[in-house]
C-alpha cells in the first residue's frame, strides 16, 4: 500500500464558512485560556500534583473534532484537557477535576490525567505513556464487533510514538481493518527530549508503511489542513479500509508539565512560534481578512470566553473536596450498562 | 480591576521560593504569555509567565528574595485605564485557599490494609453449591473451562475470546476446542504473539462496551502485559468515578506445570490479589472451573482466571445443570475436621487433599477449605474453621515472601489471635527461581510430606 504524500497547503484564502472559522476560533481560544487559568490555579496551590497544559497544540483537537460525527470516540494520553473541552465536556466538570473536588468529572478521584466521560465518548486521559493506543484499537474493535460505522480518534505524542505497544497495535490494526484513525501529536518534545535525540527516523507516521497503513503528515498549526486530514482520515476509516495515522507536527508552548524549566529549548525558539504559527492567530486572521469579524466582534468573544473560564475556576473552587466516605467506592462495579454507551442529548 | 501576581507553585512539592530575577519593571506593559520573572525552587529555575494582559502597577516583592511563599502577592497587575495609585493599598486577597481544607464527611468505616474487617463474628455461607440430588457428570477441567465460555457465548453476544492459538489451533492447551467451528472467526480470535498489545485491545473493547475473554498461552506471559491488567483495566473504575468499567476476563494457566524452568513456572496468585479493582479466581476442581469461569464473564470487572496446567487433565463431578454457576468469595469446604484447618486453593488443593487423606488414617482430623476465590476471599469460612480447630495451615505453590498465605495468616492473627493453640504454618514455594532439574523442581514446590508435618507442628504430634 502507498502512504501519501503530504497534503499541498491550504490556500491563502481557504474556502471555509465564516460560521465554521468562528466555531474553531472560539474552540481553540477556550482551550487556551482554560489551560492559562489551569496554570494560574496550579500556581495557587488549588491544582496538585502533574499538569500538563496543552497551549499551542489546540488546533490539533479542535480541527480533527471538526472532522468527528456523532458517535465517534475519542482516547488520549494525560495531556488531555483540550480533548476534553473540544469533545464537549463542560469546563466547570474538567476544571473541578483538577483541583480535586465533588464535581469533577471523576468526583475528585482522578485529576488531570485520569478523566473519562461516557456521554462524550471520551476514554481518557490515560497517564501511562502509550497504554491508550492499544485501547484505542480496542474501542474500534468494538465497534466493527457491533457492526456500527464508528470511528475512534486515538492520539499519541511523539514521544509515545517509540513505545512496543504501538507498533503491535498498528498491525493488529491493520490486520482486522479497525476503524482506528492513529493521531501523532508530534509537538517535538517527548519531555525534554527532542525528537532529534530520540529518533533516527524523521517521520513517525512513515512507519504506518512496515504494517501496510497509510497516512499523512499534517500542519498543526493550521486548523483548517488538520480538519481536511481528519476528513480524509475518518472517511477512509469509516469505508472499512482499516486504520489510518496523521501525524500532525504541532507545538507546545509551556512545559511539558508544571514543574518542567524548559532548558532544553531557547526561549527564542518558543517566541518564535508563537509569534509567527499561532493556530489562534492563524484564524483570527482570516476571520479579520475575510471580513467575517471585526476586532470588536472578536473581542466580544474573547470576553464570553473568559467568562466561560472564569465561572469554571469559580466552580472548580468552591465544589467541596469529595465526601471521605467516596475513598470506598467505585472500586468494583455492581453492574455495567451493556453495549454503547447512551448518546448525549 | 487591578489583579495581584501570586507567587506560583512551580511543582508538586513546592511551598516557597527565591524571587530571583525580576524581567519586567513597573509600567511595562504585559501580555499572556510574557515571562515576568525567574523563580527559584528547589529543583530548578523556572521562568514565569503572565496568564493575563496588562501593566505592571507595582511589584511588591523585589528580586533576590528568598524564602517567598507560595501565593504571596509578589505584583499586581493594572487593566487599561487604572493607575499606580488606585492600587497602593492592596492587599493581599485570600483567595487562593482551597475551600475545603478540612477533612469532611465521617471518617471511612474501613481503614486500608483491614480488608478482613467484614463481621465481628465469622458467619460463613456453607450453602451447598448445587441442589441436592443434582445429577453429576464426570468432566475434565479442560472440558469444564470450555463448557462454560461455550455456554457464556451462546447466552452473550458481546462475549468473544481472543489469544495465541485459541482458534485455529483450538488452544495451545485444548481449552478452545472446537469453540471456532461453532462461533466462527469473529467471536473466536487468533492474535499475534503481542500479550501487550492484544491485552490492551480487550481492555478498550471492554471500554466500548464487549465482554472479552483474553486467554494467556500462559500467565507468564501476561508480565508483558501487566500494565494494561493493573493501570487500565484495574484502576479506571474508580479513576472515572464509576463511569468507565472494564468487564473482561483474563484466563490461562498460571503456575508450575512439569519441568518448563524458571519463566514458564510462576504463580502470579499473589501479585494479582494485592490489586485493588481486580477480582482473582484460582480454581481447583472442574465444577469450580465451570461455575466460577461464567460468573467471571458475567462479571462487570476484570477477573484474573488462574488455571493450571497440571489440573486440565484432572476429572471430577460437574453437576448436570442447564445454568451452573459459582459465586465469588464464596469457600469450599472439601473435608470437615477438628483438628486442625488447611486452607488451600488452585493445585495447592491436591497436597491437601492428599494430606489430610493420610492424616486421617495417623487419627488427625483435618478441615481442608478451598478459597476458589482470592479477591474477594472468604475471610468468614476461615476464621469460623480456625476458631473451631485452634490451628491453621496454608498451602500453595507460590513464592514464599509476601505470598496471599502471608496475608491470610495475618489476617488470622488479627481476627481470631486469642483462639489460636499454635502459629499458622505456610506451606509454599521455596524462595528461588524454579529449577530445571526434576528433583530439584520437585524441591522447589511444596509437598504432602510439608503439609503432613506443618500439620504435625501445628496440633504438637
Amino acid at each position: 500500500m502507498a502512504a501519501r504524500k503530504p497534503a499541498a497547503k491550504a490556500a491563502a484564502i481557504p474556502n471555509v464558512a465564516k460560521d465554521d472559522l468562528l466555531q474553531y476560533y472560539r474552540d481553540m481560544l477556550l482551550i487556551r485560556r482554560f489551560e492559562e487559568k489551569a496554570g494560574q490555579l496550579y500556581g495557587m496551590g488549588l491544582i496538585g500534583g502533574f499538569c500538563h497544559l496543552y497551549i499551542g497544540q489546540e488546533a490539533v483537537v479542535v480541527g480533527l473534532e471538526a472532522a468527528a460525527s456523532k458517535g465517534d470516540k475519542r482516547v488520549t494520553s494525560y495531556r488531555d484537557h483540550g480533548h476534553m473541552l473540544a469533545c464537549g465536556m463542560d469546563p466547570k466538570g474538567v476544571m473541578a477535576e483538577l483541583t480535586g473536588r465533588e464535581g469533577g468529572y471523576s468526583k475528585g478521584k482522578g485529576g488531570s490525567m485520569h478523566m473519562f466521560s461516557r456521554e462524550k465518548h471520551f476514554y481518557g486521559g490515560h497517564g501511562i505513556v502509550a497504554a491508550q493506543v492499544p485501547i484505542g484499537a480496542g474501542l474500534a474493535f468494538a465497534d466493527k464487533y457491533l457492526g456500527n460505522d464508528r470511528v475512534t480518534f486515538t492520539y499519541f505524542g511523539d514521544g509515545a510514538a517509540n513505545q512496543g505497544q504501538v507498533y503491535e497495535t498498528y498491525n493488529m490494526a491493520e490486520l482486522w481493518d479497525l476503524p482506528c484513525v492513529f493521531v501523532i501529536e508530534n509537538n517535538q518534545y517527548a519531555m525534554g527530549t527532542s525528537t532529534k535525540r530520540s529518533t533516527k527516523s524523521p517521520s513517525y507516521w512513515e512507519r504506518g508503511a512496515a504494517y501496510g497503513i497509510e497516512g499523512e503528515e499534517v500542519d498543526g498549526m493550521d486548523v483548517l489542513a488538520v480538519k481536511d486530514a481528519g476528513q480524509r482520515a475518518v472517511e477512509y476509516c469509516r469505508s472499512g479500509k482499516g486504520p489510518y495515522i496523521l501525524e500532525v507536527k504541532t507545538y507546545r508552548y509551556r512545559g511539558h508539565s508544571m514543574s518542567d524549566p524548559a532548558k532544553y529549548r531557547t526561549r527564542d525558539e518558543v517566541q518564535k512560534m508563537r509569534e509567527e504559527r499561532d493556530c489562534i492567530e492563524h484564524v483570527r486572521q482570516l476571520l479579520l481578512t475575510g471580513e467575517h469579524a471585526s476586532e470588536d466582534d472578536l473581542k466580544s468573544i474573547d470576553k464570553e470566553i473568559k467568562e466561560i473560564v472564569n465561572e469554571s475556576a469559580e466552580f472548580a473552587k468552591e465544589s467541596p473536596e469529595p465526601d471521605l466516605s467516596e475513598l470506598w467506592t467505585d472500586i468494583y462495579a455492581d453492574e455495567l450498562p451493556q453495549g454503547e454507551p447512551e448518546e448525549a442529548a | 480591576m487591578a489583579t495581584e501576581i501570586l507567587m506560583p507553585a512551580l511543582s508538586p512539592t513546592m511551598e516557597e521560593g527565591t524571587l530571583a530575577k525580576w524581567l519586567v519593571k513597573e509600567g511595562d506593559e504585559v501580555a499572556s504569555g510574557d515571562i515576568l520573572a525567574e523563580i527559584e525552587t528547589d529543583k530548578a529555575t523556572m521562568e514565569f509567565e503572565a496568564v493575563d494582559e496588562g501593566t505592571i502597577g507595582k511589584i511588591l516583592v523585589p528580586e533576590g528574595s528568598e524564602g517567598v511563599k507560595v501565593n504571596t502577592a509578589i505584583a499586581v497587575l493594572l487593566d487599561e485605564g487604572e493607575s499606580v495609585d488606585d492600587v497602593t493599598d492592596a492587599a493581599p486577597v485570600d483567595d487562593a485557599k482551597p475551600a475545603a481544607d478540612e477533612a469532611r464527611g465521617a471518617a471511612p468505616e474501613k481503614t486500608p490494609a483491614r480488608v478482613a474487617d467484614e463481621h465481628p463474628t465469622p458467619q460463613p455461607d456453607s450453602s451447598p453449591d448445587w441442589p441436592e440430588g443434582t445429577e453429576m457428570v464426570q468432566q475434565t477441567v479442560r472440558e469444564a473451562l470450555r463448557d462454560a465460555m461455550a455456554e457464556e457465548m451462546r447466552r452473550d453476544d458481546h462475549v468473544f475470546v481472543m489469544g495465541e492459538e485459541v482458534a485455529e489451533y483450538n488452544g495451545a492447551y485444548k481449552i478452545t476446542q472446537g469453540m471456532l467451528d461453532e462461533f466462527g472467526d469473529k467471536r473466536v480470535i487468533d492474535t499475534p504473539i503481542t500479550e501487550h498489545g492484544f491485552t490492551g485491545i480487550g481492555v478498550g473493547a471492554a471500554f466500548g462496551g464487549l465482554r472479552p475473554i483474553v486467554e494467556f498461552m500462559t500467565f507468564n506471559f501476561a508480565m508483558q502485559a501487566i500494565d494494561q491488567i493493573i493501570n487500565s483495566a484495574a484502576k479506571t473504575l474508580y479513576m472515572s468515578g464509576g463511569q468507565m468499567g472494564c468487564p473482561i476476563v483474563f484466563r490461562g494457566p498460571n503456575g508450575a506445570a512439569a519441568r518448563v524452568g524458571a519463566q514458564h513456572s510462576q504463580d502470579y496468585a499473589a501479585w494479582y490479589a494485592s490489586v485493588p479493582g481486580l477480582k482473582v479466581v484460582q480454581p481447583y476442581s472442574a465444577s469450580d472451573a465451570k461455575g466460577l469461569l461464567k460468573t467471571a464473564i458475567r462479571d462487570p470487572n476484570p477477573v484474573i482466571f488462574l488455571e493450571n496446567e497440571i489440573l486440565y487433565g484432572k476429572t471430577f463431578d460437574v453437576p448436570k445443570l442447564d445454568d451452573f454457576t459459582v459465586p465469588f468469595g464464596k469457600a469450599r469446604i472439601w473435608r470437615e475436621g477438628d483438628d486442625v484447618t488447611i486452607v488451600s486453593w488452585g493445585i495447592g488443593m491436591t497436597y491437601a487433599m492428599d494430606a489430610a487423606e493420610k492424616l486421617a488414617e495417623e487419627g488427625i482430623s483435618a478441615e481442608v477449605i478451598d478459597l476458589r476465590t482470592l479477591r474477594p476471599v472468604d475471610y468468614d469460612a476461615i476464621l469460623a474453621s480456625v476458631m473451631k480447630t485452634n490451628r491453621c495451615v496454608t498451602v500453595e505453590e507460590g513464592f514464599p515472601v509476601a505470598s496471599f498465605s502471608d496475608h491470610l495468616a495475618s489476617t488470622i492473627m488479627q481476627r481470631a489471635f486469642d483462639y489460636l493453640d499454635a502459629p499458622v504454618v505456610t506451606c509454599t514455594g521455596k524462595d528461588v527461581p524454579m529449577p530445571y532439574a526434576a528433583n530439584l523442581e520437585k524441591l522447589a514446590l511444596t509437598s504432602t510430606t510439608e503439609v503432613i508435618e506443618a500439620v504435625k507442628q501445628v496440633t504438637y504430634r
